[in-house]
């Protein structure tokens, strides 16, 4: 049945810089099942990209330092092996695609020579075998005439087709995790449909778990089974993509479901913003970080940082108060 | 209750309270300064160079011009003593005192040469940079004509037609030979393309931020745009590149009076004093030492210098 | 749920009018002699008006032209062809005087909180800009106490007016963006898609307090944008641009029930909704391919070879912009 395929347990990454400690991400625990998409959603800074990265072990160490934590695929504590080790295992089993492919793909080689890489480093396929791979994976992901793109460079392409060209490259080696950071942020908003639509496809397909990390809630509600809400480095809620959107947990959820204009609905008074920002990540974390923003706030909040508590059946909310009386548990 | 602080979140203008900045107000020259301040060679350099410059403008307080022209041919040659700590040189005249002397020069004209590289590179760069099309393209080409000139071909004809006829010049109450400024002249004319060419590329790429658009869309008018806001943007790579080309001009100086076609005695500079070394390299080393040694730790430490300028300096600085 | 916005008030006299306005970027080649050879068309024949106190929204997706048009509105780029009327003034014949005048009646918001204040300007200098240049005080002390009442319009202390954009947050620096843009009165601000960059919790503040700001001062305002969730929110009317054309126009409510171009249609669609259930359960229309570029903008009407309706006629006859109701306007052979 449903095996979890990673389990997350305890993380916190801090960085050390010239002006102190950044709290990054300050002790998130979660896990993934098999074949599932779960999304991991907050706004910047919060800590959702630090934490696949630190998973991944992509971060430099120093200035990063993990300070704690397991993250266990299939078993083993990716924290515990080796960097040979670590090499087999990205790119192969667990692949990320990036926000910007601009960026993330390297200018002067061709696309072929970018997904070759990956086949000839992974599987050690020969140089025909590769090129018909690749011919495959670029038609897989829907970029027309394949063959002859192969030979193209990153800029010949077009922002939705780079980003396909970075999923072909990600699926090259049938990872069982693909975690997709942001990848349809810098795209206009029917290239992303587009790119939605593929991603879906593709896991069904190939039976991959995603993890889908965005700050965008209309795309989540299209696309996960489960979300994760983060904030300044905490998961905040957990719940299955319907009741988090029907029933949140956590003002901070809910306040931020508020917030959303909605392009379904005629148009109610002014929107509801949440006053403040979000906190500086410099200063030790105390007690709640929504605090100061948060209306139902009282002075427990601000003392002890309320754990994650067991809603219901993967329903996790880390607040002192229950949002649906207003009043303290 | 605790009060939380924050207005209700309904409507209207969320306040921001004056702490909600959490470090303490920090310009951007504080931030190089700190940045600097940590780079340990640009410091070595800095105290360096500051003796140096000690050395060679507060020795007028103990030597006299006179005396570092003062030529003994009784005592000539002499390796270093009590008397003559440096030795002296092949007719006689004190090592130390003219290396005070000569320092001097060296790096007036060192200064004075990049002021005007600084000025011809930073206003072509700026207008070429600033107003693109075919004014760009028409400065460029000069540009990149002025540097097929080649420098040191330049600098030996301009000495040999120019030496005799330019009058000595009084400055800071010492009066020394006009090839002073010939040297001057020549280095700064032919080293402003490349700042040119710098300060045109931060132009560039500064003018297509959109605070020069706000600023155009206020009504700014153009020469304010150029001097208030692009300027102080690009200050950057100039200073780093100004401070590097000080070094580069003493160095060029060196090499050319070393030849003898640069500043003719009896005006000593650090090069000129070399060339008078060629011939006694083994028998008498304190010719060339002490002259060598201070170029060779001023150039090092302006290079530290500009280094630790350039880590610190950053254009895209923001706190945290 | 009554639109508490009046929005077919005809009598409202029209502030802004643009007639088919175009805008070509030269594209060069040559060292020496830059020869023509081409040009970006990026914006190529756009028509509309924008009534006193109303906020007309602009969108479209990449490439289309629209934040060209913003820029081109105000003076910013030169225009190609066609009119620009703000206030009664020819944006494209005013020069001098008049045109110092103009920029203290129209203004501007940017996009990028990090680029559009000078990184080394105070705050106080960067909001006082506009009151310097067009000399609105004698004295420096009277400026200062003008840009701390700007400050607190948008709602930030006064206390901050020494310090420096980077020790700001994108929302903060967005609000000093707006105070400085409000310094001279305008009746009419281009918000050049002033929320894009900023987080979700901090969007709603920022169209709040613009919000806020149209009612104190009855501001017009131009809104390009291309989150259609936060237009539909804000804006009154909605003009959807493809390719460097407006493709349909119409009034907030009709043209998200009753998108008629199909272009609009996709969009619409493509749209997330933060709503699960809706979103399992809805059409989508998915585009296939990618926007051309805007050098050399297909025949006929541009978005044929992407239209899931289109016939023949369609690659070869520009179609005609037609009102069909009452304010709602396409430009559409098919409709």
């Amino acid at each position: 049945m449903a095996d979890r395929i990673l389990e997350v347990k305890d993380l916190r990454t801090r960085f050390h810089i010239a002006e102190g400690t950044v709290y990054a991400v300050n002790g998130i625990s979660f896990h993934l099942e098999d074949g599932e998409t779960i999304a991991i959603v907050g706004e910047s800074g919060c800590g959702k990209s630090v934490t696949m990265l630190s998973i991944l072990r992509l971060l430099p160490i120093p200035p990063a330092e993990i300070t704690s934590g397991q993250a266990l695929y299939l078993g083993r504590d990716l924290f515990r092996l080796s960097e040979r080790e670590m090499e087999q295992i990205r790119g192969k089993e667990i692949a990320m695609v990036f926000q910007d492919p601009m960026t993330s793909l390297n200018p002067v080689l061709t696309i072929g020579r970018q997904i070759g890489e990956t086949l000839r480093v992974h599987l050690g396929l020969d140089k025909e075998a590769i090129h018909q791979r690749a011919i495959g994976l670029l038609d897989q992901v829907g970029i027309p005439d394949p063959a002859h793109r192969l030979n193209d460079y990153p800029h010949q392409f077009s922002g939705g087709q780079r980003q396909r060209a970075m999923i072909a490259m990600a699926l090259a080696c049938l990872p069982s995790i693909l975690i997709a950071d942001e990848p349809t942020t810098a795209l206009d908003v029917t290239i992303q449909a587009q790119i939605v639509e593929l991603i879906q496809r593709l896991k069904e397909q190939l039976s991959m778990a995603v993890i889908w990390i965005t700050h965008d809630l209309g795309v989540v509600a299209e696309m996960a089974e489960r979300v994760l809400v983060m904030y300044a480095g905490f998961i905040v809620e957990e719940a299955r993509v319907d009741e988090l959107y029907e029933d949140p947990r956590h003002p901070y959820t809910m306040a931020l479901l508020a917030a959303l204009p909605r392009i379904d609905r005629r148009r109610d008074k002014h929107l509801r913003s949440i006053p403040g920002a979000p906190p500086n990540l410099l200063v030790a974390p105390k007690g709640c970080p929504f605090a100061p923003r948060c209306e139902l706030a009282f002075d427990r909040c601000w003392d002890e940082m309320p754990p994650l508590f067991q809603l219901g059946p993967d329903r996790r909310a880390a607040c002192w108060v229950d949002v649906t009386t207003g009043k303290p548990f | 209750m605790v009060d939380t602080t924050a207005p209700h979140p309904t409507s209207g203008i969320a306040g921001l309270r004056p702490d909600e900045l959490e470090t303490p107000p920090l310009s951007l020259g504080q931030l190089t300064w700190r940045r600097f301040r940590q780079h340990k060679m640009a410091i070595f350099g800095s105290i360096t160079l500051l003796l140096i410059i000690l050395y060679a403008f507060g020795g007028m307080l103990v030597f006299s011009e006179a005396e570092s022209n003062a030529v003994e041919t009784g005592a000539r040659l002499q390796a270093p003593t009590r008397q003559h700590p440096f030795g002296t040189d092949t007719i006689g005249r004190d090592i130390l005192a003219r290396t005070i002397y000569g320092g001097q020069i060296s790096i007036l004209i060192g200064l004075t040469a990049m002021l005007v590289e600084l000025i011809i590179g930073v206003t072509v760069g700026a207008v070429a940079g600033y107003f693109g099309g075919k004014l760009d393209s028409l400065l460029m080409r000069f540009t990149e004509a002025v540097l097929v000139i080649p420098q040191i071909f330049l600098l030996l004809v301009m000495a040999k037609y120019f030496a005799q006829s330019i009058p000595n010049v009084r400055f800071l109450g010492r009066t020394f030979s006009g090839s002073v400024l010939v040297i001057i002249f020549v280095i700064g004319l032919t080293t402003w393309p490349y700042l040119a060419r710098i300060v045109r590329a931060q132009f560039l790429s500064v003018k297509e931020n959109d605070y020069i658009l706000a600023a155009r869309a206020v009504g700014t008018p153009t020469w304010e745009i150029i001097v208030r806001h692009i300027l102080p943007n690009s200050i950057a790579p100039i200073i780093v590149s100004a401070t590097l080309s000080v070094a580069a001009a003493i160095t060029l100086e060196a090499y050319i009076s070393f030849l003898g076609l640069g500043v003719r005695p009896p005006t000593a500079t650090w090069g000129n004093m070399l060339e008078g070394a060629y011939n006694y390299v083994e028998s008498a080393w304190w010719l060339w030492f002490f002259p060598g040694l201070l170029i060779a730790l001023t150039v090092l430490s302006i290079n530290f210098l500009g280094d630790g300028l350039r880590d610190a300096i950053d254009p895209h600085s923001r706190a945290v | 749920m009554v639109d508490i916005q009046t929005t077919n008030s005809f009598d409202t006299p029209e502030l802004v009018q643009v007639r088919d306005l175009k805008k070509h970027f030269p594209i060069t080649k040559g060292l020496i002699f830059e020869r023509m050879v081409g040009s970006v068309r990026a914006v190529d024949g756009v028509s509309f008006t924008i009534r006193s106190g109303e906020t007309l929204g602009l969108v479209g997706e990449s490439g289309c032209g629209k934040t060209t048009v913003g820029r081109t509105l105000l003076g910013l780029y030169p225009a190609t062809e066609g009119e620009i009327f703000i206030d009664g003034h020819n944006m494209r014949k005013a020069r001098g005087e008049e045109l110092l005048a103009i920029r203290r009646k129209a203004q501007m918001i940017f996009q990028d909180p990090y680029a559009s204040l000078n990184p080394r300007w105070t705050v106080n200098s960067i909001v006082g800009e506009p009151l310097r240049v067009h000399k609105v005080f004698k004295s420096d002390k009277e400026r200062s106490e003008r840009v701390k009442e700007l400050l607190s319009l948008v709602g930030m202390s006064s206390q901050l007016v020494n310090r420096f954009p980077h020790e700001f947050s994108g929302g903060q620096r967005q609000r000093i963006g707006i105070a400085r843009a409000l310094a001279l009165n305008p009746l009419f601000i281009v918000c050049d898609e002033p929320i894009s960059a900023l987080d979700v919790s901090i969007q709603a503040q920022v169209v709040n307090l613009l919000e806020d700001l149209q009612d104190k001062f009855n501001l017009t305002y131009l809104f390009i944008a291309h989150d259609l969730s936060m237009v539909r929110h804000i804006c009154f009317r909605v003009a959807v641009m493809y390719l460097g054309v407006i493709v349909e126009l119409a009034e907030r409510n009709e043209i998200f029930e009753n998108p008629l171009h199909p272009y609009t249609q996709a969009l619409l669609s493509a749209v997330p909704i933060p709503d699960p259930k809706k979103a399992r359960a809805r059409r989508r229309i998915v585009l296939t391919g990618d926007v051309p570029s805007p050098i050399n903008p297909p025949s006929g009407c541009r978005f044929h070879p992407r239209c899931p309706i289109a016939k023949d006629h369609c690659s070869r006859l520009v179609p005609e912009w037609r009102q069909i109701t009452e304010g709602h306007w396409v430009a559409c052979h098919e409709v």
